[in-house]
């Protein structure tokens, strides 16, 4: 739906070409479709003047790195940037102090604290081998009680009861009496979801921050929240000394600014992610992944895994050695390219995951491009062992011969030998260690972010 | 009048955490001129609020557009400029719920991302009904989340009406084809269907929306007669993906924005206004059972704009 960061950039800034750094007025121009590209991605306004200054400061007079246009180069300053601020030193849980350890919860309604107090209990029982006591201390919310006793019975944590009527600084006390008898190794405190606004609320939680001093006080947050997410996490911060901030929701198909907003106006780490409902749903804080999100590039390591694990690297190596050896690369070659190619998997998948994909998708929707593999390997199988090895051998007969073979018009035969000619140039070039000056040659006219950076 | 007090309980509640489109708009003029930054300031302020990059320039050009037609030299008609255009974007969307009497029973269907406020708005919304001389009936149909049957029990007997639930784990679909059957039999007015919340990249679970739709059409072909998505009023441009996914989905009648009590001011309300014609049936303005307005376009945006 958006336009990707990518292509705003490269608009605005590959245009000028042929210069070694970035200037002042490329810095400034694409400054302005970085802040509208962050205010869509739902980054808190102050934040991002802020994080654009910074950018700023570290584009002017960047070298452009031979391999990239300058819009490239510029994303890649915006990346690395952003990946620095999300991640700074990710601290993991803190959990020394003399057990109990405590983690009060706290954040808006439905931000999601309940299930990540499971979450996470379930979390520091497997992975820490800890045992853990959780409580709410939400008196108001309807069944909200009951939700955490039915969640901490699903994960196998001991769940303290506490009900409606009672205080919720009384039922923490008891609580931390209870898990201090049970000699438990963490409490976590599930606390109600309240608006900043509520000041009674807010002392209310201030309170609990106070009778139980936790090592870990964890602000849990929608990751849809749009530019309310640096007011909130202020008044969260000036209310209580956060330690770390959850941000919950993440398999949805958010941007994720409010990552970046909390990250920048609490100064406190991200530790972790909700990523689905079910409670081991929850991983360890990646700032690149969410970064890349926020800019919203397509899952390019993920794209390269898949290709790796899809293509049969025999066949790939031997082509190699074929090139290396300067024989000639024909057209068996080039139907085993294709039908490799048709392994991948969809044309769809790949574009899905590829930056700027859904764009692409949307533009090819019109040519069915796994009908055209499907065409050119039926053309190729319609021909001689002969015709595939020395391609030259085929006329005007024997293209007559080939169409009628494979169902197709001359034309299209035509349009294959043409197709193979300019593949069989390309690999000269690469046999011959032109890699690097053919992908530089190419940087210009394939989509930008299509090329592997280096 | 009973218009008078819904602009000052939004304006109340709207402004709690700080005014902010026009809190010192006085200053942007200085001796009849309009000083160059406003509208600069003014669309921070609306990008501020989630209004979003679309509809905060469609409003930025109404004003510019005004301003050059010299249409304003004061700090009152920027004001009524600014009214002008917010009511011209909010008005064709602000559609209250009808419930004609000849549908029996009338089924209003609920449903949203987790965590909006869904079972809460249900409850208020039965209250609501309840007052205005319809019997309601709710149906449980969030069989998945922990107590979530729970909750919106304890919300049917708050404000007093039936409820039919199943447990966890139930079938939702079935759930809610039970509750229409049963409402049929007493001849309840309205059912309300609760189901548990979804995002909506999640396809297996979009397709079972689809599918409790399916079901219900067996009643009657029309079902559900409303289908209710509630958005958090926190939410940023991700409600206007919602909004779509959702309509994708099951086809949605209106919209029901949550949260608006908190910081947050909802100005995504203004996105998708520029985007779908979705209309706004309801506000919520706090945790109370009574705390749930009709939309009324004019009331938002002078709770906005202030004296």
């Amino acid at each position: 739906m958006f336009e990707n960061l990518t292509t705003r950039l490269s608009r605005v800034l590959d245009s000028i070409r042929g210069q070694g750094r970035l200037t002042e007025d490329q810095v400034n121009a694409a400054a302005r479709e970085l802040r509208m590209a962050l205010l869509e991605a739902d980054v808190a306004l102050p934040v991002v003047k802020e994080f654009i200054d910074k950018v700023k400061v570290r584009a002017l007079g960047a070298e452009i790195l031979q391999s990239l246009t300058p819009g490239q180069q510029f994303l890649k300053v915006v990346q690395q940037e952003l990946t620095e601020t999300l991640g700074g030193n990710a601290e993991p849980l803190n959990l020394r102090q003399q057990p109990p350890a405590i983690i009060l919860m706290a954040g808006l309604q439905g931000s999601g604290k309940t299930t990540s107090t499971g979450k996470l209990a379930l979390w520091l029982k497997e992975r820490e081998k800890k045992n853990v006591v959780v409580v709410s201390a939400d008196v108001y919310r309807p069944a909200a009680i009951e939700q955490l006793r039915i969640v901490a019975g699903n994960v196998g944590v001991e769940w303290f009861p506490s009900e409606v009527g009672q205080q919720p600084v009384a039922i923490a006390q008891a609580a931390l009496a209870h898990a201090k008898k049970q000699y438990a190794d963490v409490l976590i405190v599930d606390t109600a979801g309240r608006t900043t606004v509520d000041e009674a609320m807010m002392k209310e939680i201030a309170e609990l921050h106070a009778a139980l001093n936790p090592v870990e006080t964890l602000f849990v947050v929608d990751s849809m929240t749009g530019q309310d997410a640096a007011k909130t996490a202020k008044a969260f911060g000036d209310a209580l000394p956060l330690t770390g901030v959850i941000l919950t929701k993440v398999d949805g198909d958010s941007r994720g600014g409010a990552a970046l907003s909390v990250r920048q106006v609490t100064g406190r780490p991200i530790k972790f992610l909700g990523v689905g409902e079910k409670s081991d749903r929850l991983e360890i804080f990646h700032p690149d992944r969410i970064a890349n999100r926020i800019i919203g590039q397509g899952d390019v390591l993920g794209l390269i895994e898949e290709t790796a694990r899809k293509v049969d690297h025999e066949k790939a190596q031997k082509l190699a050695e074929k090139l290396k050896k300067n024989k000639g690369f024909d057209l068996a070659d080039f139907r085993e390219q294709m039908l490799q190619m048709q392994n991948m998997g969809s044309m769809q998948s790949i574009l899905e995951k590829l930056p700027g994909g859904a764009q692409m998708q949307e533009q090819i929707k019109s040519v069915d491009a796994e009908k055209q593999i499907r065409r050119t390997v039926a053309i190729i199988n319609s021909m001689t062992p002969q015709e595939r090895r020395f391609p030259d051998l085929i006329k005007a007969s024997r293209k007559r011969r080939i169409a009628a073979g494979a169902g197709v018009e001359v034309q299209q035969v035509n349009q294959l030998l043409r197709q193979y000619e300019t593949t069989k140039d390309m690999m000269k070039k690469f046999a011959g260690g032109g890699m690097a000056k053919m992908m530089r040659s190419l940087a210009g006219r394939l989509p930008p972010g299509m090329m592997p950076r280096r | 009048m009973a218009n008078d007090s819904a602009i000052g309980r939004f304006r109340a509640r709207l402004n709690k955490g700080d005014s902010w489109l026009t809190r010192d708009i006085g200053s942007f003029f200085k001796a009849d001129v309009l000083s160059p930054d406003a509208l600069e300031e003014l669309e921070t302020r609306l990008l501020l609020a989630d209004a979003g990059v679309e509809a905060t320039q469609w409003l930025v050009e109404r004003l510019q557009a005004d301003i050059n037609l010299g249409r304003i030299k004061n700090e009152k008609q920027l004001r009524a400029s600014l009214k002008k255009a917010l009511v011209e974007l909010l008005a064709p969307i602000a559609k209250p719920l009808q419930i004609p009497p000849f549908i029996k029973p009338y089924i209003l269907f609920v449903a949203g991302v987790n965590g909006v406020g869904k079972t809460t708005t249900i409850g208020k919304l039965a209250l609501r009904l309840k007052r205005e001389g319809k019997s309601v009936m709710l149906a449980a149909g969030d069989t998945f989340r922990a107590a979530a049957v729970q909750q919106l029990e304890t919300w049917a007997q708050r404000v007093d009406v039936p409820i039919l639930a199943q447990g966890e784990g139930a079938d939702s679909a079935s759930v809610i084809y039970d509750a229409v059957q049963s409402a049929k039999s007493r001849g309840v007015d309205v059912v309300i269907a609760d189901t548990a919340g979804r995002l909506h990249t999640q396809s297996h679970l979009m397709e079972e929306l689809r599918k409790i739709k399916r079901v219900l059409q067996k009643h009657d072909p029309y079902a559900p007669h409303e289908v209710l998505l509630v958005v958090d009023a926190t939410t940023g441009g991700n409600a206007l993906t919602q909004a779509i996914q959702f309509h994708e989905a099951i086809g949605l009648t209106g919209l029901a924005i949550t949260k608006l009590d908190g910081t947050a001011k909802g100005g995504i309300l203004l996105a998708i206004a520029r985007r779908m014609a979705l209309p706004v049936r309801f506000v919520g303005l706090g945790e109370a059972a009574e705390d749930l307005e009709p939309f009324d376009a004019e009331a938002y945006a002078e709770a906005l704009i202030g004296e």
